[in-house]
């Protein structure tokens, strides 16, 4: 599916700085060589099993099923890693890789704070230096993560510019990288960036999907009709999607965040209402204007408040393989609820949003059918958020 | 002839060397951008980067992305640069490149970009998020257009630089040093070795940019090259005094004052 230079079709590539070039280049040597080498793959093993609790249950919840009368829906339990999301799978390769490249200084971007979490994690835990990039904006309504962050030794550096969000602070790591790229190792949060990081991201992220396969496979013996996941860059959803690529049979469902709703200009739904682009090293659709200025996305869940997307979700929307939905704050939050109401979890208000989309199909569903949902990370960085959106709308 | 490589055959029959400066379009307001431009040629910058400004500049300091800001903050369009331009070029035939990332060319549609650079009197262009090995179709029109797609060299390209000076034209942009747009105190590049590399395998002339802000760096640096590109100090000029009745007189006199750096 990937071709020569890091393409998907026509997404993806290296649009990066010269000064960077051999940085990458030097990366994607490196991870060539150890992705396949039996003994990088048992220390990662290692530590994804015994450091990071792997692997995740998948959960068949009974009660939501029930309400919904649909189809059987197992949520896929990411949010039981250490750390509480996906995010930890990513960044234990990358820095073991880190590792083995002879970096010493970690750097990071990060929205909602879970990646910089999971990278702040890993690097104390490696014994690395590790400063986090975060919007302004998501330092505010995300101060639970900065004290984490800040717990674990890790340097968290507030991005005054722009609009003070994920897109800011990737631009603020991207500075970063070029002026110290000879020491540092950049840990990208996402399969989204230049070429390899969506690749590499991805393979790291496959371990969801693979689980999956295998627990579906061990407890309904066939394959899951459809699989749900919300997409922000999407590594989560990549992760779960990719080792289903071949098995036509298995609808793929990524959730993007419609924010207010896609007709009040208020969203991040990139893949509805983006054009293709170039930002942050890569070709993709961002949301921007007619002169390749790029919109301010908007969602309530700050993992998702990214105006662009990977460029390998990209090239599954426009073959077909996989469908993108949009789903509201509104939605979202609505699902949050009733996921802790009927099965007792609180997802992050990202997962929420795959949740809810759940919600919203399972009902046409035939009840033989399999609806697997990424529960990508666990909600109590949300809480303030959430009482705060549902105040004077208790009921909603 | 391309006005780029005619001024650095004019500069190099009588030994001198090229001051290139830089302007963000629309900052302080578009009216300037014009009246600064002319004003700087008339105190001796050899060529000119008009920077087109953009909502994610990740090769610059906060410098030129804070002017980046207030441009974009008056809702300026591409099509009002070109225009400016035009205007600058009935005043003018100062050699005038185009700062632009490459999301604003794809955005105005490749070709007719590269097109209307042309019919306004652009000369070249300098992509900074345009690595070679993504660049050739840009370089096949600007080829077509006449316009110089400017190869960038940094102190990390080592092993590279054979292979992306190849048929470079125009100059190539020597970058002083990691990390992006920003005055700086000192460079850790040596820059003899660094230059002498570039110039094994590539004879155009050669520029060093990123962190020159003054005509003692001009002059400490000038020897080893054929211009010198100072942009973030311009830019801080035009941030203190952006909103003066002085603000070009200012502009001019720094510029005046490098100019002298290069003697």
């Amino acid at each position: 599916m990937d071709n020569e230079r890091g393409r998907f079709g026509t997404f993806g590539g290296q649009y990066v700085a010269e000064t960077l070039m051999n940085a990458l280049i030097a990366l994607e040597k490196s991870y060539c060589r150890y992705k396949d080498d039996p003994a990088f793959q048992k220390e990662l093993t290692y530590y994804l099993t015994e450091y990071s609790g792997r692997e995740t249950p998948l959960y068949y919840a009974q009660r939501l099923t029930e309400y919904l009368g649909g189809g059987r829906i197992y949520l896929k339990r990411e949010d039981l890693n250490h750390t509480g999301a996906h995010k930890i799978n990513n960044v234990l390769g990358q820095i073991l890789l880190a590792k083995k490249m002879g970096k010493t200084r970690i750097i990071a971007e990060t929205g909602a704070g879970q990646h910089g979490v999971a990278t702040a994690t890993a690097a104390a835990m490696f014994g690395l230096q590790c400063e986090v990039y975060m919007g302004e904006e998501d330092v505010q309504r995300q101060a639970l993560n900065v004290f984490r962050m800040n717990l674990l030794g890790a340097k968290v550096n507030p991005v005054r510019s722009g609009t003070r969000t994920l897109k800011d602070a990737t631009n603020e790591a991207i500075r970063d990288w070029v002026a110290h790229a000879e020491d540092t190792f950049y840990v990208i949060g996402s399969v989204v960036g230049p070429h390899p990081y969506p690749m590499m991201v991805r393979d790291f992220q496959r371990i969801i999907g693979d689980e999956v396969k295998k627990q579906i496979l061990a407890m309904e013996n066939r394959l899951p009709d459809y699989i749900i996941a919300c997409v922000g860059g999407g590594s989560n959803a990549m992760g779960i999607f990719y080792p289903f690529m071949e098995d036509r049979d298995v609808k793929l469902v990524g959730a993007e965040a419609a924010g207010l709703g896609i007709e009040t200009g208020e969203h991040a739904a990139t893949l509805a209402e983006g054009k293709i682009g170039v930002l942050h090293g890569m070709m993709s659709y961002f949301l921007q204007d007619e002169d390749g200025q790029i919109n301010p996305p908007y969602s309530i869940s700050a993992g998702l408040d990214y105006p662009g997307i990977g460029p390998e979700h990209a090239f599954l929307r426009d073959s077909g393989r996989a469908e993108y939905v949009s789903v509201t704050d509104k939605e979202a939050l609505a699902a949050f609820k009733l996921l802790a109401e009927l099965e007792g979890i609180i997802p992050a208000l990202e997962s929420a949003h795959a949740i809810a989309h759940a919600v919203k199909c399972c009902p046409a569903t035939r009840k033989d059918e399999i609806i697997v949902v990424n529960l990508s990370g666990r909600g109590d960085k949300d809480v303030y958020t959430v009482s705060r959106a549902l105040e004077g709308n208790p009921n909603e | 002839m391309n006005r780029i490589d005619q001024k650095f055959e004019d500069l190099r029959e009588s030994s001198q060397k090229a001051l290139i400066t830089y302007v963000t379009a629309g900052d302080p307001e578009l009216e300037s951008t014009k009246a600064l431009v002319l004003e700087m040629a008339q105190k001796g910058a050899d060529l000119i980067e008009i920077g087109i400004p953009y909502s994610d500049p990740v090769a610059d300091g906060p410098v030129i992305e804070k002017a980046a800001q207030r441009a974009l903050s008056q809702k300026i369009k591409i099509k009002d640069i070109m225009e400016i331009v035009k205007e600058i070029r009935k005043a003018s035939q100062v050699p005038l490149l185009y700062l632009v990332y490459f999301n604003c060319i794809l955005q105005y549609g490749g070709e007719a970009f590269v097109s209307d650079c042309k019919n306004v009197g652009i000369d070249g262009l300098i992509v900074p998020d345009l690595p070679f090995e993504e660049s050739g179709e840009l370089r096949a029109m600007g080829e077509q257009y006449d316009i110089r797609m400017i190869t960038l060299i940094a102190p990390t390209s080592k092993d590279r630089i054979q292979k992306i000076v190849q048929g470079a034209k125009g100059f190539i942009y020597c970058i002083s040093s990691m990390g992006v747009t920003g005055t700086r105190d000192r460079f850790s590049t040596n820059f003899m070795d660094f230059i002498e590399e570039i110039g094994k395998y590539s004879d155009i002339p050669k520029a060093i940019g990123f962190g020159i802000s003054t005509p003692a760096q001009i002059r400490q640096l000038k020897d080893y090259c054929d211009a010198m590109i100072v942009g973030s100090a311009i830019v801080k000029v035009i941030e203190k005094y952006g909103d003066s009745e002085g603000l070009v007189q200012k502009v001019g006199e720094f510029v005046g004052t490098l100019k002298k750096g290069m003697a």
